[in-house]
């Protein structure tokens, strides 16, 4: 048996088909995958992603630290309850972990992914130890991820007025408390919606209230059909650590200035760039029947192979997309071997479905 | 608990049989295979003439989540395959013993009697 988040007994009363994912029993999905994905970005779904791991950074040192620990710099927020999403290096450039950082009033608020915990917390300790610093991991807190187009004007109906109010005003990419909640706007399905890190009673509250209001849950199935559309990578699957932040798509998060700023990994990062050296994470679109699916291979003309990261069927799009890591100077055309037939296949963005509207 | 119709045939890799009138053999997967899978989105059909021997790969079905091999689940050669399945897999949710993925003429007649019936075809999915 997996650990539970205190919404187990509610997927389980909802008829979720619960599954392990990173060592947690979680809902895959509560009938259909396909309806809450269209649920999710024509009006809104609630996920539970109490899983995931909540550490707050204080101290003196708290930013020199995090600066010194990531590839974008938090220096960057300079409003309250700004976020930024970062890549966490080791020395040789390979991606430990993608994460979330949240500028508080006590400091940072960090949130990474449930797989990794604990080599996550490992690394952040061990990187500390250098600085006047504090960890403290966040156990006690759930978190439901309510995403979609509606998410934020029906869940500020069920709240308090101090707790709307937020919600109404909330920028996106931002997170701000309201007693011991701590809500932000931001999401992994390329929806508008709200992040809520909560105390357990209060999340099962809530999601009896989000159920109530015809707000229906939704699963990890759904959540990585969203994902996938929105070009967002998949930590392990998209990218790992000896996979460099320039190899997945993540060249954005790396914040080279202030060239002064040493960060873990920057070295290596450098070195890259100036060689430009690294294949690149595309976007995929197969244009025949079938279903692109991670591992399958990507023939380009003329440069070489690459490889399928994650790939799936797009329930928005009617048709399967993927994300591959492909040598650098491939251009529009590919082909991907699907049961040893090799599949032509269209190369395009890795961004295929952003608020309801179809990219390609 | 998934339906079973008593008047068909099954194995164990959860594709169900009916026998027609003319001797050839219908074949589908059951509702407790589709409701492992989830979401059907793609088939890929056997070709009309093909031979097999009981077992061997004869398409594909694939979910939003995985793909899944189909299998001939008794000797013979193809004689039909459903095309429309091809445009509407998610009748494969909604219908699966509507469904059906192809017709087989079977080597030896006689094998389909030898195939599990609902009963011991619910002990296997009971036991999975």
């Amino acid at each position: 048996m997996g650990q539970r988040t205190p919404l187990y007994e509610q997927h389980v009363a909802l008829g979720a088909k619960m599954v392990d994912f990173g060592g947690w029993d979680m809902p895959l999905h509560y009938g259909s995958q396909m309806e809450e994905h269209h649920q999710v970005r024509k009006d809104c779904g609630v996920f539970d992603v109490s899983h995931m791991t909540v550490v707050d950074v204080t101290g003196p040192q708290a930013q020199a630290y995090l600066q010194y620990l990531l590839a974008n710099d938090v220096a960057r927020l300079t409003t309250p309850g700004k976020a930024l999403y970062s890549g966490m290096l080791n020395e040789r450039g390979g991606v430990i972990d993608d994460l979330i950082v949240y500028l508080t009033d006590f400091g940072y608020r960090v949130v990474v992914n449930a797989a990794t915990r604990d080599k996550d917390l490992a690394w952040m300790q061990q990187q500390v130890a250098k600085f006047d610093a504090t960890l403290t991991e966040r156990p006690e807190l759930a978190m439901l991820a309510i995403q979609g187009p509606n998410a934020r004007s029906k869940t500020a109906k069920l709240v308090s007025a101090a707790r709307a109010e937020i919600i109404t005003d909330l920028k996106p990419f931002q997170g701000l408390p309201e007693g011991e909640w701590f809500i932000a706007r931001t999401g992994y399905t390329g929806e508008d919606g709200l992040e809520i890190m909560l105390p357990a009673a209060d999340a099962q509250q809530l999601m009896t209230d989000l159920a109530g209001a015809g707000i229906p849950p939704a699963g990890l199935g759904a959540r990585d059909t969203l994902r996938l559309e929105a070009g967002m990578n998949l930590y392990g699957q998209d990218m790992n650590e000896d996979i460099s932040p320039l190899a997945a798509n993540m060249g954005w998060t790396i914040a080279w200035e202030p060239a002064e700023r040493d960060f873990i990994g920057r070295s290596v990062l450098e070195a890259q760039k100036a060689a430009g050296d690294q294949p690149k994470l595309v976007g995929l679109v197969l244009e025949e029947r079938g279903v692109l699916r991670a591992h399958q291979v990507v023939r380009v003309d003329g440069l070489g192979e690459g490889e399928i990261t994650s790939g799936s069927f797009s329930p928005t799009l009617g048709l399967s997309i993927a994300l591959a890591r492909v040598p650098a100077g491939t251009g529009e055309r590919a082909e991907v071997e699907i049961r040893g037939k090799w599949l032509p296949v269209r190369v395009v963005a890795a961004n295929f479905v952003r608020h309801g509207k179809a990219l390609i | 608990m998934s339906n079973i119709p008593a008047e068909l045939r099954y194995v164990e890799s959860h594709e169900w049989l009916r026998l027609e009138a003319d001797g050839t053999i219908t074949v589908g997967i059951t509702d407790h295979a589709q409701e492992a899978l989830g979401d059907v989105v793609f088939v890929e059909l056997p070709d009309v003439g093909a031979e097999l021997e009981a077992g061997q790969e004869a398409g594909v079905v694939e979910s939003v989540k995985a793909a899944s091999d189909i299998y001939a689940p008794i000797a013979g050669e193809i004689v039909a395959v459903n095309e429309d399945l091809v445009d509407a897999p998610e009748s494969v949710n909604s219908e699966p013993y509507d469904a059906w993925f192809f017709r087989i003429k079977p080597s030896n007649p006689d094998d389909y009697n030898e195939l599990l019936d609902a009963d011991g075809y619910r002990e296997i999915c009971e036991n999975a």
